[in-house]
């Protein structure tokens, strides 16, 4: 039990959730996901995806049950230690969030200059990443002037620029094409290779069968926990959807990201404020 | 003006709306504040010299008698009573000039001391820091000198006294009322602007923003306004105050002898904006983390 805590990112015991005085949302939910694994969180529209992540972002508090993340039980944390936890975690909000007063680069900065670093580190990490992701010729574009793809990008941008330890991402896919969707996904892979646990719920069952990683099932606010299956046919995991040119660019990201993934932030221990779990992570 | 102090900000509070009216209240209250202050400062000096010119003097005087040769006997006994009393360093005796000078008003320039009866009057000075008790003094001069009476200036001048210590206390009601009025107004206003933002702090929330780093931008923000409002204020407030002294200085400096500003009553004024500016920051911070307090 106490090893399975240490290993675990985030963990949940008998958790229930009510709004209000509503009827239970998700009941009796248990989990532990291991580090470096990578979830699909799938159920019907209405089933509790995106309640189910606001309880592991800790934007909302379980009304019952135990929930710990990194091997912290939450109802024990003390409020003021929160926003480090906080910032271990990643999240592509499922309406993007971006705040639309700010450039694209701003936008992602914002989790590097929450944490207090350097305005010349933030300069060199977010420039890289929005190249990365496509967007260097809109690093000063407000976000209503991008199209929908473009804004997901910034939001996925935003939720890695700190190097998470835990990714969570609601339907990510929900407003882009199958190649896209497909794209986003190798991305979300990526990050899971380099050691980031991922978490995605997505309707998009097409995807969940391809990629054959574990499922956390919802339904009527019951969770099932499903292993990972073996790839009927691993050559199809997606980049058959994509055309010679991008694969190209994928090949090139997919090389850079390799060689200095988000780029070395020598201001980590800031950012983590814990050295020593970095090398972990890493 | 200020902006530097807004350097960068995650929240475009620069253009809320709600809150480009705060300067021009500042600068009102500072200008308030700024008449309240000069007026206080102005007063507790003349104050403080009324107090130290008036302790420690006193008037005999000695009502003229029918027969104008005894004025003399009982003006030597009066005397004989004032030598021998341990709290009195000094007397003098008014000459008759004088004393038709301080009757002037009342008779007009008619007087003459041939035609008139006059009374004797005395200077009486104590020790410094001597207590003496009047009316005690007044009991004993008329037992030898029927007709004498002790005019303790400390009566009515402790009232005058009196008035200004109330005015004063007047002004700094206003003061009171004045830091309160702040208060109340970057209340109003920060709340407002926390939830014209709320979703943009939400996220700010939950990318792990700590609440101070949220309230920083609020009260950074306040304080830039405060002192734009401030200095307004300032700017407004002492030409004011060198008009009303202007005036002041035209009237004779009898009766408010010592009613202008000294060097370091200016700087107390000057200082009034950035005491509010800081009012107007720490209640924005205060303000900002109660209401962040209530998130998870
Ligand atoms: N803030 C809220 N207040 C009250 N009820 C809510 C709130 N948010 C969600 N719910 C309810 O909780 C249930 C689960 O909602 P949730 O958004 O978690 O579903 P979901 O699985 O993410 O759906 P979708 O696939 O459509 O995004 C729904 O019945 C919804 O009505
Ligand atoms: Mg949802």
């Amino acid at each position: 039990m106490e090893a399975a805590s240490d290993e675990a990112i985030a963990r949940f015991e008998n958790v229930g959730l009510r709004y209000g005085l509503g009827p239970e949302v998700l009941r009796d939910v248990s989990f532990a996901l291991p580090k470096g694994s990578f979830h699909f969180l799938i159920g019907e529209s209405g089933a509790g995806k995106s309640s189910l992540l606001k309880l592991i972002y800790l934007a909302l508090k379980p009304s019952r049950g135990l929930i710990s993340l990194f091997g912290n039980d939450i109802a024990v944390t003390p409020r003021q230690k929160l926003p480090a936890l906080r910032r271990r975690v990643g999240v592509v909000f499922q309406e993007f969030r971006l705040l639309n007063h700010l450039s694209a680069f701003d936008n992602v900065a914002l989790p590097l200059r929450v944490s207090g670093a350097k305005e010349g580190l933030v300069r060199k990490h977010v420039s890289e990443l929005l190249a990365w992701v496509g967007l260097e010729s809109h690093m000063e574009a407000r976000p209503p002037t991008l199209s929908g793809g473009q804004q997901q990008r910034v939001s996925i941008a935003r939720a890695i620029i700190a190097r998470p330890r835990l990714l969570l991402a609601d339907e990510p896919t929900g407003n882009v094409d199958d190649v896209m969707g497909f794209r986003l996904m190798h991305l979300f892979e990526e990050l899971n290779r380099l050691g980031t646990t991922v978490v995605i719920a997505t309707h998009n069952m097409q995807v969940v069968e391809r990629l054959g990683h574990g499922r956390l099932l919802l339904d009527e606010g019951f969770l099932t926990v499903k292993p990972p299956r073996p790839i009927p046919d691993p050559a199809a995991t997606g980049k058959d959807l994509i055309s010679d040119g991008e694969k190209k660019a994928l090949a090139v990201a997919e090389a850079a990201a390799v060689a200095d993934p988000f780029g070395n932030f020598p201001g980590d221990d800031e950012t983590f404020g814990d050295p020593a779990s970095l090398e972990n992570y890493l | 003006m200020f902006k530097f102090l807004l350097r960068r900000s995650d929240l475009p509070l620069d253009r809320d709306a709600h809150s480009q009216f705060l300067p021009w209240l500042i600068a009102f209250m500072v200008f308030l504040a700024v008449l309240a202050m000069a007026g206080m400062l102005m007063l507790n000096s003349v104050a403080e010299r009324w107090d130290q010119g008036v302790t420690g003097t006193l008037t005999v005087q000695i009502a003229p008698s029918e027969d104008s040769s005894e004025d003399d006997i009982r003006l030597r006994a009066a005397l004989t009573v004032l030598a021998s009393t341990k709290a009195i360093d000094r007397y003098e005796v008014m000459s008759d000039s004088r004393v038709l000078k301080l009757l002037e008003p009342w008779l007009g320039g008619i007087a003459n001391s041939d035609e008139l009866p006059l009374p004797r009057l005395i200077d009486v000075e104590l020790h410094s820091g001597a207590v003496l008790d009047s009316k005690q003094l007044a009991e004993r001069l008329a037992a030898k000198v029927p007709g004498s009476s002790v005019d303790d200036h400390r009566v009515w001048l402790e009232r005058l006294v009196n008035l200004i210590r109330t005015v004063q206390t007047l002004a700094t009601l206003v003061l009171v009322f004045i830091a309160f009025a702040t208060v109340g107004t970057v209340i109003f206003t920060t709340r407002t602007g926390l939830a014209v933002h709320r979703e943009a702090i939400e996220v700010l929330h939950l990318i792990g923003a700590q609440d101070a780093y949220i309230a920083q931008q609020f009260s950074r923000r306040a304080l830039s306004l405060g002192l734009t409002g401030g200095f307004l204020g300032l700017i407004l407030g002492v030409p004011t105050l060198i008009g009303i002294g202007f005036l002041v200085g035209r009237m004779d400096g009898f009766l408010m002898p010592g009613l202008h500003l000294a060097t370091y009553h200016w700087v107390i004024v000057g200082l009034l904006p950035i005491g509010v500016a800081v009012i107007a920051m720490v209640t924005a911070r205060l303000t900002v983390l109660r209401s962040l307090g209530q998130m998870l």
